[in-house]
């Protein structure tokens, strides 16, 4: 569905991407993974095309995304940290959203009823809680039943009751056949969602395998354990 | 791209500065307008004030209000939106809102007091400078990540186009003072939309007579079709040129 091919990203001296090339197919649910400032973000905010690649090209459902911007309607975005113009209320936020797109699909109101949005509607932007940002963030995902999601740490920020809610949803959404791309760092809680890994590091992606062949390959049965004795692997070589 | 330009003017148009903006022109041009018998006179007071007031107000005012709108824009670049049109919406909605502000503050009572030919070219000329200015607000901001940079930018570039410019030419004419220097000052006048603006007017005026040689040349180019012509083109081309490289700039911008 998503096809990466050489996808290189330049900041200045830093290469945040360097010749990155994969296919992610719908139905998965793919974790990024990789130590901070691995070019997690950065890969997805150029699937997102909010940033443009030096070279190489990604293509969504074979076409190049390169100056598209219709196929973003397929896609939900949470991102690290949701930023939304101060003096907006969550009503108007999702209001605005709604008319933006105009999308003739029903609506996915699912977590804004879970986290009960509907009662902080008047809230403005400003007065808002980092969790509770996060929680607009994940709805406004949700809301226009995407067939990708892309969630870049959805968790961070959540208590514990609401990231349970919106695990739940992401398996929900996995089992209809949407494209998950998830980012993040508590390993621990992907275990039951994800079925793909994709390991970045220094801008590389080391490797894009099945979750089950990752783990008949290091011996382990957590994925918490598997990454740590890639890493510690990986970092041994570097050495080297 | 109607929706995003109607979020942006509803969100202006409720911007305490941009009615203090508009009261303060209001209670300029009245006073002006009433303080002197004649109210053409009070029409080259109004001239100085506007020259100075409408750039400065709607250069900062359009920068600051993009820095303070960069969350607002990552969030529409994210979704299904051609990236052009969310720029020229912002573009339109501060361009409109502005104008109209003007519109208001030094429009009606131009239009009360003076309803004649130089005031119509006035009220234009003021709006063209609001659209004129946000446009090169949009070229400084997209340019300069840094808030500080970009505002400083912008305060630079009125500071150019209000003092230095005029230093600048005075410099010119003194150096090639023993040359026929009034056709190449035409041309040159044609860099500086505030100059370019200024004169419009001034040889609309009764006081243009005293401009000397000088202003006889410009009467001579100015006061005819061609002369009113080049000087529409080149204050539209100082809309049209920033607002085009900044969106071009924007469409390959990393967020």
């Amino acid at each position: 569905m998503i096809i990466a091919s050489n996808v290189t990203k330049q900041f200045g001296k830093l290469k945040a991407l360097d010749n990155v090339s994969t296919t992610c197919n719908r139905g998965e649910c793919i974790a990024l993974i990789g130590p901070n400032g691995s070019g997690k973000t950065t890969l997805i905010k150029s699937i997102l095309g909010m940033v443009v690649p030096d070279n190489g090209f990604i293509t969504f459902k074979d076409k190049n995304i390169l100056h598209h911007w219709k196929y973003r309607e397929e896609i939900g975005y949470m991102p690290q940290i949701g930023r939304y113009p101060d003096n907006m209320t969550i009503g108007q936020v999702l209001n605005m959203m709604k008319d933006i797109r105009n999308q003739q699909v029903a609506l996915d109101e699912d977590l804004v009823k879970a986290f009960s949005l509907q009662n902080l509607l008047h809230k403005r932007m400003r007065t808002l809680s980092g969790g509770t940002r996060q929680k607009v963030s994940a709805a406004l995902a949700f809301l226009f039943n995407p067939s990708v999601l892309i969630l870049d740490e959805p968790t961070a920020g959540l208590d514990p009751i609401a990231s349970e809610l919106l695990k739940e949803k992401i398996i929900v959404e996995k089992e209809k056949g949407k494209l998950v791309l998830i980012t993040s760092h508590v390993l621990s809680e992907l275990d039951d969602l994800v079925t793909e890994i994709i390991y970045m590091q220094d801008g590389k992606l080391l490797f894009h395998k099945k979750i089950e062949l990752l783990r008949e390959e290091t011996g382990e049965s957590k994925l918490s354990k598997a990454i740590a004795s890639v890493m510690v692997k990986s970092l041994y070589e570097k050495n080297i | 791209m109607k929706k995003i330009f109607k979020y942006v003017v509803t969100d202006i148009l409720r911007n305490k500065i941009v009615l203090i903006y508009t009261v303060f022109l209001l209670a300029a041009s009245l006073s002006v307008f009433g303080l002197e018998d004649n109210s053409s006179k009070g029409l080259l007071s109004l001239l100085n004030i506007i020259l100075i007031i409408v750039p400065l107000v709607n250069i900062i005012f359009s920068s600051i209000y993009i820095y303070n709108s960069a969350e607002f824009i990552e969030l529409l670049v994210s979704q299904p939106l051609k990236r052009k049109s969310i720029w020229l919406s912002l573009f339109t909605g501060l361009a409109a809102s502005l104008s109209l502000a003007f519109f208001i503050g030094a429009g009606i009572p131009v239009l009360i007091f003076q309803p004649n030919t130089i005031g119509f070219t006035m009220i234009a000329v003021g709006i063209l400078l609001s659209i004129i200015f946000v446009a090169i607000a949009m070229l400084a901001t997209v340019n300069a990540r840094d808030k500080a940079k970009g505002i400083g930018a912008a305060i630079m570039i009125w500071l150019y186009f209000s003092l230095l410019f005029d230093g600048f030419v005075l410099f010119l004419l003194f150096q090639f003072a023993d040359y026929p220097m009034e056709k190449p000052m035409i041309a040159i006048s044609a860099f500086n939309p505030i100059d370019l603006s200024r004169i419009l007017i001034l040889l609309q005026l009764d006081v243009s007579a005293m401009m000397g040689y000088t202003g006889a040349v410009f009467k001579d180019f100015f006061g005819t079709f061609t002369g009113i012509a080049f000087s529409i083109i080149s204050l539209l081309l100082w809309i049209v040129l920033p607002v085009w490289y900044a969106a071009h700039k924007f469409n390959t911008k990393d967020l």
